[in-house]
């Protein structure tokens, strides 16, 4: 986790980051079974310091547990995640915090404490770390006003419709500018309209901060949107790239019963002979 | 077959003990490592012993007012209606004062403690907290333990007076005996057993509610219906414990000071 005062103030220009540019997340050979057959068997890949790698696959094939193993969230039964550099089969649940500070997660319904203001969802790591309450105000609405909800900051989530909730989850996860970002179905149950302003967002994320991201979906058109649209900060929106051009740090991983079927960029992915493959694409 | 159904539910249960010690083991070691959530604790003490105060109040004055009706006519009997506070006033503060608070805080806080818990999971707001690289166990378990703890020691003494007070009204207002005759009966009889007694065992029967509450809640599994299932698991746990560790404590005390 950089050390900033704020959200913004060093990240409104595209540099690269502080942390280290080794991948920041390896698998290996991870399996995982909960009460029934594997959920996932032997599955490898790496993500690169500045890459956004989008996990496709049908429900319940796994992905979900996928973000969940690379922070920690759950323990794999074989082989180990490496995250930063270090082992989390290793490490205790107390050591396994500090590294979670260092990631930012967005989970699938927003998963934001109901019973907290969003100015108080958003802020939560910071008043755990007794950040001083004008510093924690002033990057709130930073983080808030990066999605485009400064307006809701008295407002309980409750009263928030679900992409305003997604919207809040990402403004939370952000806030203390993690090194690494797991979207978890930012855009599952949405109409198009607000899954587009999700997906903007993560566009945003990607080409104005440079923060390493693994994303779930099994919306095949959010995928395609990601790797075809960079951000024109001058725009201030998202743009598409030039025809036949797809940006160079998005690739895809794609899991079927548990295994992972493809990993690689979008063209390799449209050129596969799997079966599977090219069922999910048509 | 029928042995094969003891031997899975014996492991059910030891390993549900085991996952109980060690969650709250790590619970409570973080009592002497910060950061500590002291305004969380603020909060629980105002939730569980603020808000329990009526309903301890009440069972408290009105079982009181029972054990004076029950007592008065089997003591009448012997012409002994004289030492109703005695008996009153004993049996509040040794048993029915702590047992009843910790059972009436049972019904009404290991019951919230651990659906508001299992909504948390069941909602991935626990997982949320995890992945912000906050401890459930330092940030939600703890503060509702030390809270618990420290309001059924006070309530328990609020439940003791009340009962105490309950008697009297009967004793004085409806048997029409003398009040000074009441208290100094009800506060003569009590020695320092007495007192020591009924002040431990609500700091055992506090632990107990706030434990099984948060451990019910933390691994509720199943959605909706299995918060349901966590929230009755709850209070029936902790109500059953209460009670036994009564029995425990009780007999550890007689055996201490009543030779």
């Amino acid at each position: 986790m950089k050390q900033s005062n704020s959200i913004l103030d060093d990240r409104t220009t595209p540099v690269a980051k502080s942390a280290s540019d080794s991948a920041p997340v390896v698998f290996h050979n991870v399996s995982i079974r909960f009460y029934g057959p594997p959920v996932l068997k032997d599955v490898s890949f790496t993500l690169g310091a500045h890459e956004t790698k989008i996990v496709l696959g049908p429900a319940g094939v796994g992905k979900s547990v996928l973000l969940k193993l690379t922070n920690g969230l759950l323990k794999p039964r074989r082989g180990h995640v490496d995250l930063f550099g270090q082992n989390l089969s290793e490490l205790t649940e107390d050591q396994l915090f500090p590294l979670r500070k260092r990631t930012g997660m967005v989970f699938q319904e927003g998963a934001l404490f109901d019973s907290l203001s969003i100015r108080d969802n958003v802020a939560y790591q910071l008043h755990v770390e007794n950040i001083p309450d004008e510093e924690i105000e002033r990057r709130v609405r930073e983080a808030l006003r990066f999605v485009e909800l400064e307006h809701t900051i008295d407002f309980f989530p409750g009263s928030l419709s679900g992409g305003m909730r997604r919207r809040v989850a990402i403004a939370r996860a952000i806030i203390t500018q993690p090194d690494l970002l797991l979207y978890d179905s930012p855009t599952g149950g949405l109409d198009p309209v607000t899954s587009n302003t999700i997906i903007e967002l993560v566009v945003k994320e990607r080409d104005v901060y440079h923060t390493p991201a693994l994303l779930v979906t099994h919306r095949l058109q959010d995928a395609f949107t990601l790797t075809s649209h960079r951000y024109d900060q001058e725009l201030g929106h998202m743009v598409p790239l030039p025809k036949g051009e797809t940006d160079p740090n998005t690739s895809f991983l794609m899991l079927n019963e548990g295994r992972v079927l493809f990993d690689g960029a979008l063209d390799d992915l449209l050129r596969s002979e799997d079966p599977f493959v090219r069922e999910f694409l048509s | 077959m029928a042995l094969t159904e003891i031997d899975s539910k014996a492991r059910e249960i030891i390993l549900t003990i085991q996952e109980y010690s060690i969650s709250t083991w790590r619970a409570v070691s973080n009592l002497f490592r910060p950061p500590i959530y002291w305004n969380d604790m603020l909060i629980q003490a105002d939730v569980i012993g603020v808000g329990s105060t009526t309903i301890v109040i009440l069972v408290g004055f009105f079982t009181g007012g029972v054990l004076a009706i029950q007592s008065m006519a089997t003591l009448s009997a012997f012409g002994a209606t004289a030492i109703t506070g005695r008996f009153v006033s004993l049996s509040m503060v040794r048993e029915l004062g702590p047992v009843l608070t910790g059972v009436m805080v049972s019904g009404r806080n290991a019951s919230s403690i651990a659906s508001e818990l299992g909504s948390m999971v069941v909602t991935e707001q626990i997982d949320a907290m995890r992945a912000l690289g906050v401890d459930p166990l330092r940030k939600l378990v703890l503060p509702r333990i030390v809270a618990c703890v420290v309001m059924l020691f006070f309530l328990t003494i609020v439940a003791d007076s009340f009962g105490t007070a309950g008697g009297a009204a009967v004793s004085i207002f409806m048997n029409g005996q003398n009040s000074t005759q009441y208290f100094s009966s009800a506060y003569e009889s009590l020695v320092f057993s007495d007192i020591l007694q009924g002040l431990v065992k609500p700091l055992f029967f506090g632990f107990i509610i706030a434990s099984i509450g948060c451990f019910y809640g933390l691994r509720t599994t199943g959605g909706t219906q299995g918060v349901g299932r966590s929230t009755i698991q709850a209070v029936v746990t902790s109500s059953v414990l209460i009670i036994v560790a009564d029995f425990l404590i009780s007999q550890i005390m007689v055996a201490l000071f009543i030779k």
